[in-house]
């Protein structure tokens, strides 16, 4: 059977406005997926931070410190006498900041039980990997006590 | 096949498809102002999509509000597009509902049993109007900042209620911080609300009673046969639409929304300040009111109050107008004449009466064209 021309004609129109649909979606579509992706904005690195003094109230109190290295928390833990030592405070389970457990001598998660020793190491519960360490200098300032400062390990 | 039975048994597409099939528009030579309405639909329907998006940066307080835009429109990807489409599309909301309106109130097609269908589409204009004013405020620039501040007074100079408004819409005696994040509330949240309630029952009451055909062309649209509202008049709406995205794609590229100056509540206003197009002819009758008071009463309380009770006027035209008199189409004729000299006034300028022209030009072409 001879086709006729007419569903020839048709078929490109309708191929015609159906790309010219699709292209039109996606000039709408692109622009929002774009718009909905929060830009990067760079953040200045830090290298290093001063912790406060080796007296601070809060050693004595509750034996740890949380600083802000850059955007990011950092906890200073009191382990011994002159003996300090900074981990990153984000969890790597889920995010949560974790705090130190004086009593139990280990880095504490509430939100699901995460516990890390003072080493930074994973030791129970669902974190999959330990905390980053965090080189600690402690500079002389005067009688006893010394200034903290946080580097980059 | 089977899928798309699946969902019919359940949604009952058939009935609603049923019921589209039997929608008509009947055709005269004045068909072309029932497409005024869907126009005005898309521009809000633009209106929740770019507004929605907005709000991902968007920051309500004195502090962060113009910073948040300056952020969106020179380090967001696209934020300039959304942005400036947000502001194109407003205008051309409130420009194409006034058209609407306009059209409707000629053509007498407020006429029983339509009158709730016009109550409610004037409310939905000052509703418009509403955005306008709250979304005004919004980037706390000068000109928003000022235009607030004249807007929330002249509700203060409203006898007996008006103090009592005044510190209602500022949400205390300044405008402030507290009056962004109260704009903020009713541009996103409760215009919104109102907004969509109306518009149903706008829209419902549009299908229920049908189009209406004005009486000066009543044989000629019994003569012609009316168009299938599906897919024929569907499809010219979505025509005219993708054409008006095009149009807003091109005014936000090309002549993208300014946002001026932020907001400093200690400088000066700075010259030739006005507010938007759809409010100067208020703005120039303020401006030619002198000051002075009688029986208590501040002169410029005057022409508030009469406007104020010509937008009530508007609203009640369909009861008013009973016995069809020539009167109202002269009264229409007034009104238009005034608003539109009072806005070439303020301006200074014959622009606006050529975009009238313009406008009734395009809606010859458009008419010729969807025929």
């Amino acid at each position: 059977m001879e086709a006729s021309p007419v569903p020839e004609r048709r078929r490109f129109i309708n191929w015609f406005l159906g790309t010219s649909l699709g292209a039109l979606v996606m000039s709408v579509l692109y622009p929002i997926a774009r718009y909905v992706s929060p830009p990067h904005i760079p953040e200045a690195g830090t290298a290093q931070v001063d912790a406060g003094a080796t007296d601070d109230a809060d050693f004595r109190e509750k034996g740890f410190k949380i600083v802000r290295f850059g955007a990011d928390p950092v906890i200073v833990v009191r382990a011994a006498e002159n003996d300090y030592r900074a981990f990153s405070a984000t969890c790597t389970h889920l995010d949560c900041i974790v705090g130190y457990q004086k009593e139990r001598n280990r880095l504490w998660c509430n939100c699901h039980g995460g516990a890390y020793d003072l080493t930074g190491r994973n030791i129970a519960g669902p974190p999959p990997r330990p905390l980053a360490v965090l080189k600690v200098n402690l500079v002389p300032k005067s009688e006893g006590t010394s200034t903290i400062v946080v580097s980059k390990a | 096949m089977t899928a798309i039975q699946w969902l019919d048994d359940r949604l009952g597409l058939r009935a609603l498809r049923e019921l589209v099939s039997h929608k008509t528009v009947p055709m005269h030579r004045y068909s072309v102002f029932y497409y005024l309405g869907g126009m005005t639909l898309f521009f809000f329907l633009v209106q929740v999509c770019t507004g929605v998006l907005l709000m991902l940066y968007y920051r309500p307080s004195a502090e962060e509000a113009f910073e948040s835009i300056e952020f969106l429109v020179t380090t967001v990807p696209f934020g300039w597009l959304v942005r400036s489409i947000h502001a194109w599309s407003a205008n051309l909301m409130v420009f194409f509902a006034i058209l609407h309106l306009v059209s409707v109130y000629f053509l007498k097609s407020y006429r029983a049993p339509r009158e709730l269908t016009w109550v409610s589409g004037v409310l939905l204009l000052f509703l418009i109007l509403a955005f306008g004013f709250s979304g005004y405020l919004l980037p706390w620039n000068q000109l928003s900042f000022f235009a607030t501040k004249v807007g929330t007074d002249i509700a203060g100079v409203v006898p007996v209620a008006g103090e009592w408004m005044l510190r209602f819409l500022r949400g205390g005696d300044r405008v402030t911080s507290a009056t962004l994040s109260r704009f903020y509330g009713w541009h996103v949240a409760i215009l919104p609300a109102i907004t969509t309630v109306l518009l149903f029952v706008h829209l419902l009451l549009v299908q229920t009673k049908g189009m209406s055909v004005p009486e000066t062309v009543e044989d000629e649209a019994r003569r012609r046969p009316p168009m299938k509202f599906f897919p024929h008049f569907a499809l010219r709406d979505l025509s005219g639409w993708i054409f008006a995205l095009g149009v807003l794609a091109a005014l936000a590229a090309m002549l993208p929304w300014e946002l001026g100056e932020k907001a400093d509540p200690f400088a000066p206003a700075y010259a030739n300040i006005r507010p938007e197009w759809y409010y100067v002819f208020m703005f120039q009758t303020l401006k030619l009111v002198p000051g002075g008071e009688v029986l208590g009463v501040e002169y410029e309380a005057i022409p508030i109050l009469l406007f104020s009770l010509g937008g009530g006027l508007l609203m009640l035209v369909p009861f008013l107008d009973r016995k069809r008199s020539r009167g109202w189409g002269i009264a229409g004729v007034a009104g238009l004449a005034f608003v539109v000299a009072m806005t070439c006034w303020g301006y200074a300028s014959l622009v606006p009466l050529y975009i009238v022209f313009l406008t009734a030009l395009l809606l010859a072409v458009f008419a010729w064209i969807t025929k």
